[in-house]
């Protein structure tokens, strides 16, 4: 079912760019965490780089909990028609 | 008496007369009433207006107070957006159902009443239909069915609701109700209905992406911003909207990962962000309420826009499946550019309207101490960003080359985009404004140095995610599929027992169909005898017939008493 037909990326330079900034741009924001003084409510938020940890794991929980769904969920185009 | 005009009844008179005009007059027409509804809105201070006596009932057709303008001003401002994207369509019905259709939900914004706010809000379902149903083909027709049903649903069980609270308080004041019995737990249903609450919802992804490509941006605006405005204004501080509104914000974000048709995703990610309003009004405090309102203002803003772009894509190519698009950068920078800051606006970046209207609801979480539902919350602000804030634009825009080379969006739809995108920019470095119209004093600064900081290593950390598990070809590919959802239940399994059961019992379950029908066909009958032209109980009766009655009534009850 998976097309790959034209599987070329599209504006290649652009995003492996983009990688590379967003690559110093996560180094530069934990090394920021010890720099800042944080106002919370919720203490787990005081730990050391916790939203960023938080932050990629939430991504990872939810792309893989996605995959597991579409295995049971999925179905063709035209299941309803 | 022209101060105590309803404002909703511009829009709604004033869009029946647009079929009488054409071309240009009738563009500049349409682009007047949304203007002149907001200008008549503003020369209002708050209060009640255009009180009038229905037999016992007293009725308040316009009650204007903070929370009612803050959603009234974004309603005009959608209303005009929308205009503005889709003054290129040549198609009269369409016009009048959209601009009707934001009327009603004005209309029932500014209800003071529950009657009044029952008859805007089944106006709504109505008017919007068609708003569908324009797409003229078979699916939009079914999708358009299966929403209306929902929708009348929805009405009927607000009417019960209404008559049951009113039976046991004898009010139909539309003020704070609470969860108080059974009319009021009926009156939270049929708003849950049109909240999309969880395992309610499934009209919502059902029906939007099937609308036209400009009826879908008018869809986004209005009928859940008003069922979040009456949660708001019956239900505030209701415990249980907090699980509900975590559970909103939770579910959808996997459905919208694996979704292939991109104006489905932003469906559901509007379910999503709903939820982050629900969470608000349970925990009902100032703060969070001027969080549901701000995050409804800001959200019906970059939704529309979102919706836009995709609409803009769905026009040009004629299909809004990730599937089939891919680099489509080359050929629509300007819709690139405005989608990524939709895009950026939701996953509530920093200097973007998601941001300072969200925090508001996520501090008051944490606040008052509500920390599994803070974890979810916070779980999806990191998800938008994978489900939608790079989904969407890399999918449509990048990604591939699909081969498709179309043309730049249509000039209305650039200017609608970018108006919508600068208000995103806008409210996000600028905030002021938006508080100062906020239903309380706002005591909130979204912008720390060290909120900033953690919102970007949220974000930053997510995308990063993205990025790994893209390399790795562990990121769901894109296929030609699509996912069961609660819908399934009223498309599939129930028409499925009920065949199984005429089947199984061969001769013996067709008496069963049979009978199921006939019962139906009694009722509708029964009902036609008794109330339909004609019908005893509907027929005109002379005064000397009615005393007759009411006095036989009236002695049979006198010899019963003694």
């Amino acid at each position: 079912m998976e097309d790959n037909s034209k599987n070329r990326l599209e504006g290649a330079g652009i995003l492996k760019k983009t990688c590379r900034v967003l690559y110093a741009v996560c180094v530069l924001l934990l090394l920021a965490d010890g720099f800042i003084h944080k106002h919370t409510h919720i203490s787990a938020e005081q730990w050391f780089g916790f939203h960023a940890f938080y932050g990629f794991a939430a991504a990872v929980v939810l792309v893989l909990a996605a995959r597991g769904l579409r295995v049971v969920l999925g179905r063709k185009e035209d299941y309803y028609d | 008496m022209i101060d105590q005009f309803p404002p909703a009844l511009i829009l709604m008179i004033g869009s029946l007369l647009i079929p009488l005009l054409r071309g240009r007059l009738q563009s500049a027409y349409m682009l007047l009433l949304p203007v002149a509804g907001l200008a008549h809105l503003l020369g209002f201070s708050p209060g009640e207006y255009g009180q009038i006596r229905i037999f016992d009932y007293a009725l308040t057709l316009v009650r204007i107070d903070g929370l009612s303008l803050a959603f009234g001003y974004v309603f005009h401002i959608a209303a005009l957006l929308s205009v503005v994207y889709a003054l290129h369509v040549k198609d009269n019905a369409q016009h009048v159902a959209g601009l009707f259709y934001a009327g009603c939900a004005i209309g029932a914004l500014f209800a003071g009443d529950l009657i009044t706010l029952f008859v805007y809000w089944e106006l709504t379902a109505i008017s919007s239909v068609f708003l569908i149903w324009s797409r003229r083909t078979d699916r939009a027709y079914a999708a358009g069915m299966r929403y209306l049903v929902v929708q009348i649903c929805s009405g009927m069980i607000l009417l019960a609701g209404i008559l049951l609270h009113l039976s046991e308080t004898g009010s139909i004041a539309f003020t704070g109700l609470g969860l108080n019995g059974p009319g009021t737990t009926l009156i939270l249903i049929a708003i849950g209905i049109k909240c999309a609450f969880p395992l309610l919802h499934s009209w919502l992804p059902d029906a939007y992406p099937e609308a036209t490509v400009t009826g879908t941006v008018f869809l986004s605006a209005f009928t859940t911003k008003l069922a979040v405005y009456a949660l708001a204004r019956g239900f505030p501080g209701t415990e249980i909207l907090i699980p509900i509104g975590a559970a909103m914000t939770a579910f959808p974000m996997f459905y919208a990962v694996i979704e292939n048709d991109l104006r489905r995703v932003l469906s559901y990610s509007l379910n999503i962000q709903l939820g982050f309003m629900v969470v608000g009004i349970g925990i009902g405090t100032e703060t969070s309420l001027n969080g549901t309102a701000a995050h409804a203002f800001t959200h019906v803003l970059y939704k529309a826009l979102l919706f836009m772009s995709m609409g803009a894509v769905l026009y040009r190519t004629g299909t809004a499946k990730a599937s089939e698009l891919g680099g489509l950068y080359r050929s629509m920078p300007l819709t690139t550019v405005f989608c990524i800051v939709g895009a950026a606006s939701i996953s509530a970046f920093p200097f973007f309207s998601g941001f300072v209207s969200k925090s508001f609801i996520v501090w008051s979480v944490a606040n008052g101490h509500y920390v599994l539902t803070w974890v979810v919350l916070v779980f999806a602000s990191a998800g938008a960003l994978i489900y939608i804030g790079i989904r969407i634009p890399y999918l449509a825009f990048f990604s591939r080359d699909s081969g498709i080379r179309c043309r730049e969006a249509p000039l209305n739809m650039l200017v609608a985009m970018g108006a919508a995108a600068a208000m995103c920019v806008l409210i996000g470095i600028l905030p002021k404004p938006l508080y100062d119209i906020l239903p309380h004093a706002v005591d909130f600064e979204p912008y720390t140095m060290d909120h900033v900081i953690v919102q970007y290593q949220l974000l930053s950390f997510s995308a990063l995610a993205f990025v790994l598990l893209k390399r790795t070809g562990i990121y769901p590919s894109v296929l030609r599929s699509m996912n069961l959802d609660a819908d399934w239940t009223y498309r599939r399994l129930l028409p499925g027992i009920v065949r199984v059961v005429a089947r199984a019992g061969g001769s013996a379950g067709n008496p069963v169909l049979r009978g199921g029908k006939a019962l139906v066909s009694a009722a509708i009958s029964g009902c036609r005898l008794y109330h339909g032209p004609q019908g005893i109980l509907s027929r005109t009766w002379t005064t000397g017939t009615a005393v007759l009655v009411v006095t036989i009534v009236l002695a049979a009850f006198l010899i019963y008493c003694f």
